[in-house]
């Protein structure tokens, strides 16, 4: 039975396929890792070609985390552009990663979006066929490879660079990540940015963090990096109140991966604008 | 030349299924009744690691009884069925008829073809938007296929068990009380379950996109109440 299905199942990998339950014999099976059971199945797209033209490839831009008393807030900005176009102006870059993380992406918005649902599905269905959840730095882990695998469509102009945050029950503390282009995996103490506007919104953040935010003040100082980004990086969208177009900014704690209104954050954009009035050079 | 012997087609079908009802019969029994918030999924099971009652998708739950690694093989392979079929088309696309109706040609397929039959009866739960969507499919170890709206009961003594439910089961009760039901006729008259025998979860509406959530501890005594 084993032998029939899979030989049935090897063929090809663009088709829809007869969907049959997938048994395997133990030595290829594929545990609970999704992407290698896309792998097995030959399910997984690759590919081809050269290098892509990148005014044709729609890009997502800055992403913050910033590590808060009682977690993490991971906040990203709203704008993705193909070139020197505006492609979308509230497109979303922070997502639930599963109950206790979240990642948040910049990067070729289409592989990064892709990758986005492979990790969710790849958390939940390892816990789902073993019971449990993988540790914060397993998931962490995951991500880095993903990443890594993302690499030869990086070399044709797709690359995915995330963020990746956390409550660590273990640690019974927040955690946050930062990825390179080669799925390099660096843990960071207080703060993480990543995209093209991510050098002046780190820098804001570096200016203002004393190690030990409370949960509101990291909101607040997210939607002000990520403000100063938008004003120095053409890629980065400031803040839209005539659309009502605000930054998406999700708080992480030990109680889990919470998203924070949107009428919550046009508030406090407008008494941050309110303070910066002259402030800004 | 060697002929093998006969043995008519009646004879090898009554015989395998005697052998999976009895490796079945061994197991300790598990009941999928409906409740008014979802459907409570409840197995007597003294195991703390080895699970009969898991999750398989959103609003999908099972139990395996009989045989643990012939049933968790069908477990993990429901989940990987039910994820590739919701990655590659979407969430709601993915049901608990079409699984049911997968394992029930694959039991079935082993009942006639494999050397012996699987040990095992499996209960595919799905919960619905509103309690009249609730449904559990019952699939018994030669691929038959039932489904209800109310209870099932499945493994050894069932049938026992399901004539004690009979008297008790309302539709649309609340958990706690449909729960000291189920434990009430998996027990019977001369034995009482602790929360420590049992493996209980529940598929509650309202519980967010991923229904599915164990009740253990506290609150799982709790729920049981001086039944």
């Amino acid at each position: 039975m084993y032998r029939k299905a899979a030989s049935r199942r090897l063929e090809k990998a663009d088709t829809l396929q007869p969907v049959t339950l997938p048994f395997f014999a133990s030595s290829d099976d594929p545990g609970p890792d999704f992407v290698e059971l896309l792998r097995t199945l030959k399910r997984q797209p690759e590919l081809g070609g050269t290098a892509l033209d990148p005014t044709q490839i729609t890009h997502a831009t800055t992403v913050v985390a910033i590590r808060s008393d009682d977690g993490v807030v991971m906040a990203g900005d709203r704008r993705a552009t193909s070139g020197h176009l505006i492609s979308h102006r509230n497109i979303e870059k922070v997502f639930p990663a599963d109950g206790l993380s979240g990642v948040a992406i910049a990067g070729a918005a289409g592989p990064a979006m892709e990758m986005v649902r492979l990790f969710q599905l790849q958390l939940e269905h390892y816990e789902k066929v073993e019971g449990n959840p993988l540790s914060l730095e397993g998931k962490a882990n995951q991500l880095s490879q993903m990443v890594r695998n993302n690499l030869p469509a990086a070399m044709q102009g797709l690359g995915v660079v995330p963020l990746f945050a956390g409550y660590d029950s273990q640690q019974e503390k927040g955690r946050l990540f930062q990825y390179d282009i080669t799925g390099g995996r660096y843990e960071e103490r207080d703060y993480g940015a990543s995209g093209s506007g991510s050098l002046h919104a780190g820098t804001v953040i570096k200016l203002r963090h004393n190690g030990n935010l409370k949960q509101s003040e990291a909101v607040d100082l997210a939607i002000e990096s990520l403000f100063h980004a938008a004003d120095e990086d053409s890629a980065t969208g400031g803040p839209d109140p005539i659309r009502g177009i605000y930054p998406v900014v999700a708080a992480i704690t030990k109680d889990g991966f919470s998203r924070i209104p949107n009428e919550e954050i046009a508030t406090r954009t407008g008494a941050i604008l309110a303070n910066l009035n002259g402030g800004v050079a | 030349m060697n002929m093998p012997m006969y043995v008519s087609p009646e004879q090898v079908m009554k015989d395998r299924a005697d052998y999976a009802r009895k490796g079945i019969a061994r197991g300790r029994a598990a009941v999928g009744a409906t409740y008014a918030d979802g459907v409570l999924l409840c197995a007597e099971n003294p195991s703390n690691t080895l699970r009969k009652v898991s999750e398989i998708y959103d609003r999908i739950g099972f139990i395996g009884v009989g045989k643990y690694n012939e049933f968790d093989q069908m477990r993990v392979a429901g989940v990987r069925h039910a994820d590739l079929k919701g990655y590659s088309f979407s969430r709601q696309d993915v049901d608990a008829r079409w699984l049911a109706n997968q394992y029930a040609q694959t039991l079935g397929q082993y009942f006639t073809h494999e050397m012996k039959p699987l040990e095992v009866e499996l209960l595919v739960a799905e919960m619905g938007e509103e309690p009249c969507g609730d449904q559990i499919f019952h699939l018994l170890y030669d691929g038959t296929v039932m489904d209800t709206r109310s209870f099932v009961v499945t493994g050894g003594e069932a049938e026992v068990i399901r004539s004690r439910m009979e008297e008790t089961w309302q539709a649309e009760a609340p958990l706690d009380s449909t729960l000291q039901q189920a434990v009430a006729a998996l027990a019977g008259p001369d034995r009482t379950l602790e929360a420590d025998d049992l493996e209980v979860a529940v598929l509650a509406r309202h519980n967010g996109r991923r229904a599915f959530r164990r009740i253990e501890g506290a609150s799982l005594v709790a729920l049981l109440g001086e039944a």
